[in-house]
């Protein structure tokens, strides 16, 4: 890796690194849940960005399993989520 | 053949209900009367042995590595007492038949009652210290039976309970003891420890151990202050108060004296304690018979200060006294035992036991009023030749003008000893009187007792007029048994060989004018008594052993509800509080006293700008999570520790870990989100500000203390980790390149499996919960 490279790499990280901080401060201050849901969704999406640059830092193919189930789980708690908000239950019982 | 005679009436026991029930028709006791006459004339052809000077020991092996085996020993002195327990265990048995109705559940009873023969046997003929200490416990069991025989009547639990209580109690200081006394000297037979009186004299443990084995001693045989259950254990009926609250289960507790007196006798304490208590008991035990209205009341208040009289007796340390006391536990069983059975037959007869109610029962019932007169002038100790109580007061009084002065103590004390003595004798004398003549003389209001009085039928009576027969022999002729019985007995208990020779007259000595002290204040004293009776309603009622013992017992029983309350809240928050201070407390402790806190910076990897961002936000998320006022906010803060914990396990290259990591925290994000339909909103903890420090407090505790376990267990490294090894044989053992994943399945393959158990069975739990709630839950 070039050193020009590797500086990118790492300021990448420490800015989404950042961003996972000031995500925090919508988690914890919300005003809704809502909003406090969609913090979580980003999160996840930093967590994927992430485990990306650690997987080029560690020039490792290992992590990619990592990203893809972060992928699919926030897509699925946040779903989970929001049908809760929505409807204050996750799964409905069938009505026949 | 000394086991089949303790084996005889638990066998019986054991029998008798299979035989009883295939035939009704005749008393039950009639079956029950062959075991204790047949022991007991066994028994009478071994004097012989004992009088040629010889002695009986057998032994049968029962727990070797342990040193305990059932080793028998016939001496005098359990001679003696196996002869009271077998001849009053007849006479009692043939008393019972007449005495019990048909009604009674006579199968209970004469299995206790067998149970308490075979058991008391037991205790005076044992060798071995474990195996005296096993039947002195089944004395105290069947005791307990027989007590509470009536089980239905309130007074019968209490007083069983009572005496089980106090007496259990003795037992276990007893064994206690007994422990000790074997760790001194490497032996548990009885007779090794007499051989080994010198190192138990120069041992620490002398003094803990004499008062382990007299306090059991003391509340058996109901010595002040333990004498509280004996009038309470009133209740039993009558042959059983005359059997084992008169003439045998009391006196264990001087059988044990007597029998340990080789070890300790001689001694300041011994002296202090034995004679101290003894007295007291002689002195508090007459005082208090007097102020008693229930004829079994004065009996056992009186049964009480005899045996304080016995046991004053045997802490004399002469073997004078040793003689008196072994004379005067044969003639107390007999006066005392037939004292009993008269009391009996008055309640039987009559229906009651008030000595206020009775009274001019002397013409309606001639026998039964010469047997008591007899028996209660032998307790008195009135000085008439054909009475052995008076024997044997003449030689308590001469004892005690005698008293061994080896012992500084002992020479200090000796002279208030003989005014004592007189003290406690004017009581028993005034009791004795009280007693017969407040039964049989005066006018009496015979139409008001609750039955019409009549003389007991000849069978009741036999048994009472055989013990006053006796009373009057060995009266007239002591030394028919003080060659053959006393002799062999003291010999025991001193270690030397007794001279005995007993006579009525000694001319006109101190003891003699002593016991005409006695007769004339007690007989002043009685013709008087009932301008000084009501003195005992001044007695304040604090001072009595009866009450101290009922406080003792709510104090216990309230205390240890108060306490269990105290803790026991039923509030988890108390208990999970409880449980991680004790951690905090204790491993914090601990770690400090050993020195277990290490600090080491040598070993530390460098620390990236990243890892520190994901750090915080875990750090400010978790505290955050706490302040939450909504259940959705908080599990959602919550989620955002899980998701930093899974990218730390990036950092970290545990691709493996962090997939679980990420799939168990959505899963439990969805579970939780299940379950908030069904729960309230958060309400706020109306804790108050002390609740909320203090919480903070533990939980900072908590943490803290973990963190410097961790710092400390990273710090201090022992060994080398073995990580290498799985490193190296992964792919060349296990035919993996994942290492995690070959350590899981190949490595340590059965953790795994138990976690898979643990999984199914969460989940079989989910759904047993689920179906099978009862409705309305």
């Amino acid at each position: 890796m070039s050193e020009w490279f590797e500086m990118v790499v790492w300021g990448c990280l420490v800015i989404n690194c950042l961003s996972i901080l000031f995500l925090l401060y919508r988690a914890i201050a919300g005003p809704s849940n809502p909003d406090r849901a969609v913090a979580l969704d980003t999160i996840g999406i930093n967590l994927i960005a992430i485990t990306g640059i650690i997987a080029i830092i560690l020039d490792s193919i290992h992590l990619n399993d990592v990203i893809l189930l972060i992928g699919i789980l926030t897509f699925i708690a946040t779903v989970a989520i929001a049908k809760f908000l929505e409807k204050g239950d996750i799964i409905e019982r069938d009505r026949d | 053949m000394l086991h089949y005679y303790i084996l005889a009436p638990f066998l019986a026991a054991a029998i008798f209900p299979f035989i009883y029930s295939d035939s009704r028709r005749l008393h039950a006791g009639w079956f029950v009367l062959p075991v204790p006459v047949v022991l007991f004339i066994i028994l009478l052809q071994k004097l012989s042995v004992l009088i040629s000077g010889d002695t009986i020991m057998q032994t049968v092996r029962w727990i070797p590595s342990l040193d305990v085996n059932l080793d028998f020993y016939l001496d005098g002195l359990s001679m003696l007492f196996v002869l009271l327990i077998t001849g009053i265990g007849s006479l009692v048995v043939f008393y019972s038949i007449y005495y019990l109705d048909r009604t009674e559940q006579l199968k209970q009873f004469y299995v206790y009652l067998l149970l308490f023969m075979g058991s008391m046997l037991g205790v005076v003929l044992s060798d071995n210290v474990f195996v005296l200490y096993t039947f002195w416990e089944f004395t105290s069991i069947s005791s307990f039976l027989l007590i509470g025989f009536w089980y239905k009547r309130k007074r019968s639990a209490y007083g069983a309970q009572k005496s089980m209580l106090i007496t259990v109690m003795g037992g276990l200081s007893l064994l206690a003891g007994l422990i000790i006394l074997t760790n001194i000297t490497d032996t548990t037979s009885i007779r090794g420890m007499i051989a080994a009186q010198e190192d138990i004299l120069n041992s620490g443990l002398f003094i803990p151990a004499l008062l382990l084995v007299m306090t059991g001693a003391f509340t058996k045989s109901a010595q002040f202050p333990f004498h509280t259950w004996l009038p309470d254990a009133m209740e039993a009926p009558t042959p059983v108060s005359a059997y084992l609250h008169s003439a045998t289960m009391v006196k264990a507790g001087l059988y044990l004296t007597a029998r340990f007196s080789l070890i300790f006798s001689g001694t300041d304490a011994f002296f202090l304690l034995v004679t101290g208590i003894g007295l007291i008991t002689l002195c508090a035990g007459s005082f208090l018979a007097v102020k008693q209205t229930d004829l079994k009341g004065v009996l056992a208040y009186s049964t009480i200060s005899q045996l304080g009289m016995i046991m004053a007796m045997l802490g004399f340390g002469t073997g004078g006294a040793v003689l008196a006391a072994i004379f005067h536990i044969f003639n107390h069983a007999t006066f005392k035992g037939s004292l009993f059975m008269v009391a009996g037959i008055v309640d039987h007869e009559t229906g009651t036991r008030d000595i206020r109610r009775l009274g001019g029962l002397m013409s309606l019932m001639p026998v039964s009023a010469t047997l008591a007169f007899i028996a209660a002038f032998s307790m008195a100790g009135v000085p008439l030749p054909i009475l052995n109580g008076f024997l044997s007061k003449e030689m308590f009084f001469t004892a005690s003008l005698k008293i061994s002065q080896t012992t500084s103590l002992a020479s200090a004390f000796a002279d208030f000893v003989p005014f004592l003595a007189v003290f406690g004798s004017i009581f028993t004398f005034v009791y004795s009187m009280y007693l017969v003549f407040g039964t049989f003389s005066g006018k009496g209001n015979v139409k008001d007792l609750p039955k019409k009085p009549h003389e007991a039928p000849k069978g009741m009576l036999a048994a009472p007029a055989i013990l006053v027969i006796l009373v009057i022999i060995i009266g007239l002729m002591p030394n028919l048994i003080s060659g053959s019985l006393l002799a062999p007995a003291t010999e025991a208990v001193t270690g030397e060989k007794a001279l005995v020779h007993l006579k009525f007259w000694h001319g006109v000595n101190i003891p003699l004018y002593m016991s005409l002290a006695v007769v004339i204040a007690g007989t002043l004293l009685f013709i008087t008594l009932k301008k000084w009776q009501p003195l005992y309603g001044r007695i304040p009622s604090y001072a009595s052993a009866d009450r101290f013992y009922n406080g003792l017992l709510s104090v216990l029983t309230n205390g240890s509800k108060q306490l269990t309350n105290g803790y026991m809240t039923g509030s988890l928050r108390l208990y999970t509080m409880i449980i991680l201070a004790f951690l905090t407390g204790a491993a914090g402790w601990f770690l400090w006293r050993t020195g277990g806190f290490a600090f080491s910076t040598s070993d530390l990897a460098p620390v990236t700008i990243p890892e520190l961002i994901i750090g915080a936000v875990m750090l400010i998320a978790a505290i955050a999570s706490v302040f939450m006022t909504h259940r959705i906010a908080a599990i959602l803060v919550v989620g955002v520790v899980g998701y930093g914990l899974s990218l730390l396990f990036v950092f970290f290259r545990a691709p493996d870990l962090a997939l679980t990591q990420l799939v168990v925290e959505t899963i439990t994000v969805g579970l939780f989100l299940l379950c908030f339909k069904h729960l309230p909103k958060l309400w706020p903890l109306n804790k108050t500000a002390g609740e909320k420090f203090f919480d903070l407090i533990v939980s900072l505790s908590t943490g803290t203390i973990l963190t410097l376990i961790a710092i400390s267990a990273h710090s201090s490294k022992w060994f080398d980790t073995i990580s290498h090894y799985f490193v190296e044989t992964s792919y060349t053992l296990g035919g993996g390149k994942n290492i995690v994943n070959v350590i899981l399945v190949d490595m340590r393959g059965l953790d795994t499996l138990f976690e898979i158990t643990v999984l199914g069975l969460a989940a079989i739990g989910i759904y047993i919960m689920i179906k099978l709630r009862t409705k309305g839950d």
